[in-house]
């Protein structure tokens, strides 16, 4: 392994690169760090797949954070060696680029037309090692110094389109060419990553400088991102929704709650007591599990929201077992199969839009029967420790809101709120009816997951019923 | 016992030589967690060998396979120690003319009378043992926070005993399915391991490696269909062990192709739901070359 000094200098190699993780939300402990230094004293660090996954294992804990992981792993220690390349003025020879040979005529554009080829087919092969040396020839063959954008992922994109590769079938080319089937999609992105790759790294050697380190865009790491919220943060307050839930009503269990007596707890208490048994021992009295039902707006006229919403539905049903959840636009469909099945957020929402409520897509939200509907599905159901949370705008299109019917569910269940993705100060205006389903639940504003948070804060006071003045 | 293995290459060609092939990070993750002695989280989809990576480990390392099968209201009487009262109650009542109070009650509470589940079992044994906590995600987070006292000091409190601590370093693996988040202060005590579906030519190897006999042009068709039914939106994608117990079946059957006909009487091996199967069926079956009858 290597000299003490070498293990210094990539210890605080790697505090740099525990803050680079922390910057992009991956949650990394000192605990995590250290075990990140005590490992890399079992790892070669010349062996990059086995430094990569050893610091992988200790530092990245969830498959999110793995893949946040491995884009900030390339980033850092790309930068790292470029930076060492400037200090050492370590330069490389490139081929002669295109102007340089000075033919851009016939025998040029036959090259060309080759390369194309053998790019195509290093791509669908996936092949990393050709498509790393391919990458370069293009560059070298399509990216005139002179004509580059300046911008990289505008470069990357126009030697793309020149060099024709696409993942959609093209069947205009002949069939033997290897583009004529389209392209996996995959193996296309990682030849993007390495054209990026080498025209930063041209960058950098011409301007002996290095680019500013800019943060990973939201799109590069796949988190599914709405106009309002990033899930991660939905998460953590549903997480607070949770244990709210959980302990409320508990102030109401008094002792003179009939129980059963735990005769293995007895005996045992007895021995205290010589094997008399003095002190009866009783099961404790489970608190039940909340039961949830969450209906779902998924209309037209909340599109921006319903990210936002279901992803709110998605974290509750990670934390809540007992929980019914409804999509609704015009009649209600029962989705909880859905969420119990697919853990992969785009998959759920995917699948929601395909399968959910499309049979009766009028586009238009009808209330009054969406709450009949509902009544006639679940009312049974419902009992006193049953919470009902809607999620909608309460506009009808100007149908009957059949308050009624919601006023009858609401009084069966225990407790029902509303979270309205409109600002107050919409509300009632135009369509909007929550003024008549108001009376019979609480309703909250939440268009940002710190209104969630406050939704979440106002569960925990339930005692402050009063409607505001 | 033979010495325990000290390089990653060296861990991967011992597993190798149990039955379980590992995938690239297997072996270098569950080296560095016999080098550091830091337990292991093993997420990933299920059947893909994670408790299998736990035998393997156990039979490398000549140790004897500590299991705790965690449900849904496991508490610590099952999972880490209870005391036997019965034989409590029968030492109180054989000595209760001659022996003095005092006595007794120092007695009863010795480790006579403790009974050992699982977790106390790990810690306390002479040899040390593999410890494999499976489906740590079906448990409640309250039975989480009890285990970070043993994961990250192994050792375990009894009130009436004092400190327990460990006589030996077991081997600690964690498997989760992913069914719901685990807490981070379990994950800051662990390594990370993710497990996924292998890919063609691994699970080709895996296949291969338990069904000899079976030819080869037919185990790599058999490998690539289970590949592209694994793509499909199904219920439950079928697992390695699945893909293994197709091959048994195809080989007690004695087929030498896997033609449209063999697929449709045997699907039932890979594919275990109503909808499932027509979906597999549908986009798969057509795929395959017509029986043989036909051409």
């Amino acid at each position: 392994m290597g000299a003490p000094v070498a293990q210094e200098g990539m210890a605080l190699r790697l505090v740099d690169f525990a803050r680079e993780l922390r910057e992009e939300g991956v949650m990394t402990g000192t605990s995590e760090l250290l075990d990140a230094v005590a490992v890399l004293r079992e790892v070669a660090w010349t062996d990059r797949d086995a430094f990569r996954e050893a610091l992988a294992a200790t530092l990245a804990k969830s498959q999110e954070d793995r893949r946040i992981f491995a884009l900030v792993f390339e980033r850092f220690f790309f930068r790292a060696t470029e930076a060492a390349a400037l200090r050492e003025g370590v330069r490389e020879s490139r081929p002669p680029t295109h102007e340089e040979t000075g033919d851009g005529d016939a025998p040029g554009e036959l090259d060309l037309e080759m390369l194309r080829q053998q790019i195509a087919r290093a791509v669908q092969q996936g092949s990393e090692g050709a498509m790393r040396d391919l990458a370069r020839l293009a560059i070298a063959a399509f990216g005139r110094p002179g004509e580059g954008s300046g911008v990289i992922g505008v470069d990357v994109q126009r030697i793309r389109r020149q060099l024709g590769l696409r993942a959609e079938p093209q069947p205009e080319l002949d069939a033997d060419d290897p583009r004529a089937a389209g392209l996996p999609r995959d193996a296309l992105r990682r030849f993007e990553a390495l054209l990026r790759r080498e025209l930063e790294r041209g960058q950098i050697e011409r301007t002996e400088t290095l680019p500013p380190s800019r943060p990973l865009n939201e799109l590069d790491r796949a988190l599914p991102s709405g106009p309002l919220a990033d899930l991660a943060a939905v998460h953590r307050v549903v997480a607070q929704l949770k244990r709210r839930l959980k302990t409320q009503g508990q102030e109401h269990r008094g002792a003179r709650r009939r129980t059963h007596v735990d005769i293995r707890r007895t005996m045992r208490a007895s021995l205290q007591t010589g094997g008399v048994p003095v002190v009866l021992k009783e099961r404790p009295v489970r608190p039940r599990r909340p039961e949830i039902y969450v209906l779902c707006d998924v209309s037209t006229s909340v599109t921006s929201a319903s990210v936002f919403f279901l992803s709110v539905l998605h974290a509750l049903h990670d934390s809540f077992r007992k929980m019914r959840s409804f999509v609704f636009i015009e009649r209600i469909s029962e989705v909880t199969d859905v969420f119990e099945r697919e853990r992969d957020f785009k998959a759920v929402s995917e699948a929601i839009g395909r399968n959910a409520g499309v049979a009766d897509i009028s586009g238009y939200t009808d209330y009054g029967r969406v709450w009949s509907e509902f009544r006639e599905q679940v009312g049974d159901d419902l009992h006193r420790r049953a919470t009902i949370i809607v999620l909608g705008d309460a506009r009808t299109n100007g149908r009957d809101p059949r308050a009624d019917i919601f006023a009858s569910i609401a009084a069966d269940a225990g407790r029902t709120f509303w979270l309205n993705p409109e600002p107050r100060l919409y509300w009632n205006y135009g369509d909007s009816v929550i003024s008549a389903y108001e009376r019979h639940c609480r309703a909250f504003e939440c268009w940002t997951t710190r209104h969630l948070e406050d939704f979440v804060e106002a569960l925990a006071r339930p005692t402050s019923m009063s409607p505001d003045p | 016992m033979s010495a325990a293995p000290t390089q990653p290459a060296d861990l991967a060609r011992r597993l190798r030589a149990t039955g379980y092939l590992p995938g690239e990070s297997t072996a270098l993750v569950s080296h560095l967690a016999i080098a550091l002695g830091k337990p292991v989280l093993v997420e990933g989809p299920a059947g893909v060998g994670k408790t299998q990576l736990a035998k393997a480990l156990a039979e490398v390392l000549d140790r004897r396979l500590v299991r705790l099968q965690c449900y849904e209201g496991l508490d610590e009487a099952k999972a880490l120690y209870e005391w036997n009262y019965r034989k409590q109650l029968l030492r109180i009542q054989a000595e209760s003319d001659t022996a003095s109070w005092r006595d007794v009650q120092d007695d009863i509470f010795g480790e006579e009378f403790l009974l050992e589940r699982p977790l106390m079992d790990a810690i306390s044994s002479p040899e040390p043992v593999v410890l494999l906590i499976d489906e740590i995600d079906k448990t409640d987070q309250e039975f989480e926070a009890m285990l970070l006292e043993l994961l990250s000091d192994f050792q375990i409190s009894v009130p009436e005993l004092g400190r327990i601590e460990a006589r030996t370093r077991p081997v600690v693996l964690l498997t989760s399915n992913n069914t719901r988040e685990l807490t981070e202060a379990l994950k800051r005590r662990c390594l990370y391991l993710w497990l996924d579906y292998p890919g063609l030519e691994h699970e080709l190897e895996i296949v291969r490696l338990h069904t000899p006999e079976l030819g080869d042009e037919i185990t790599r068709r058999l490998v690539e269909v289970v590949q592209m039914v694994r793509e499909l939106d199904l219920k439950k994608p079928p697992s390695i062990a699945e893909s293994i117990d197709w091959a048994r079946a195809l080989l007690l059957l004695g087929a030498r192709d896997l033609d449209q006909d063999m697929f449709r009487q045997t699907m039932s091996v890979i594919v275990k739901h109503r909808a499932d199967l027509d979906v597999v069926a549908e986009r798969v079956g057509v795929r395959l070359a017509a029986g043989a009858s036909s051409g």
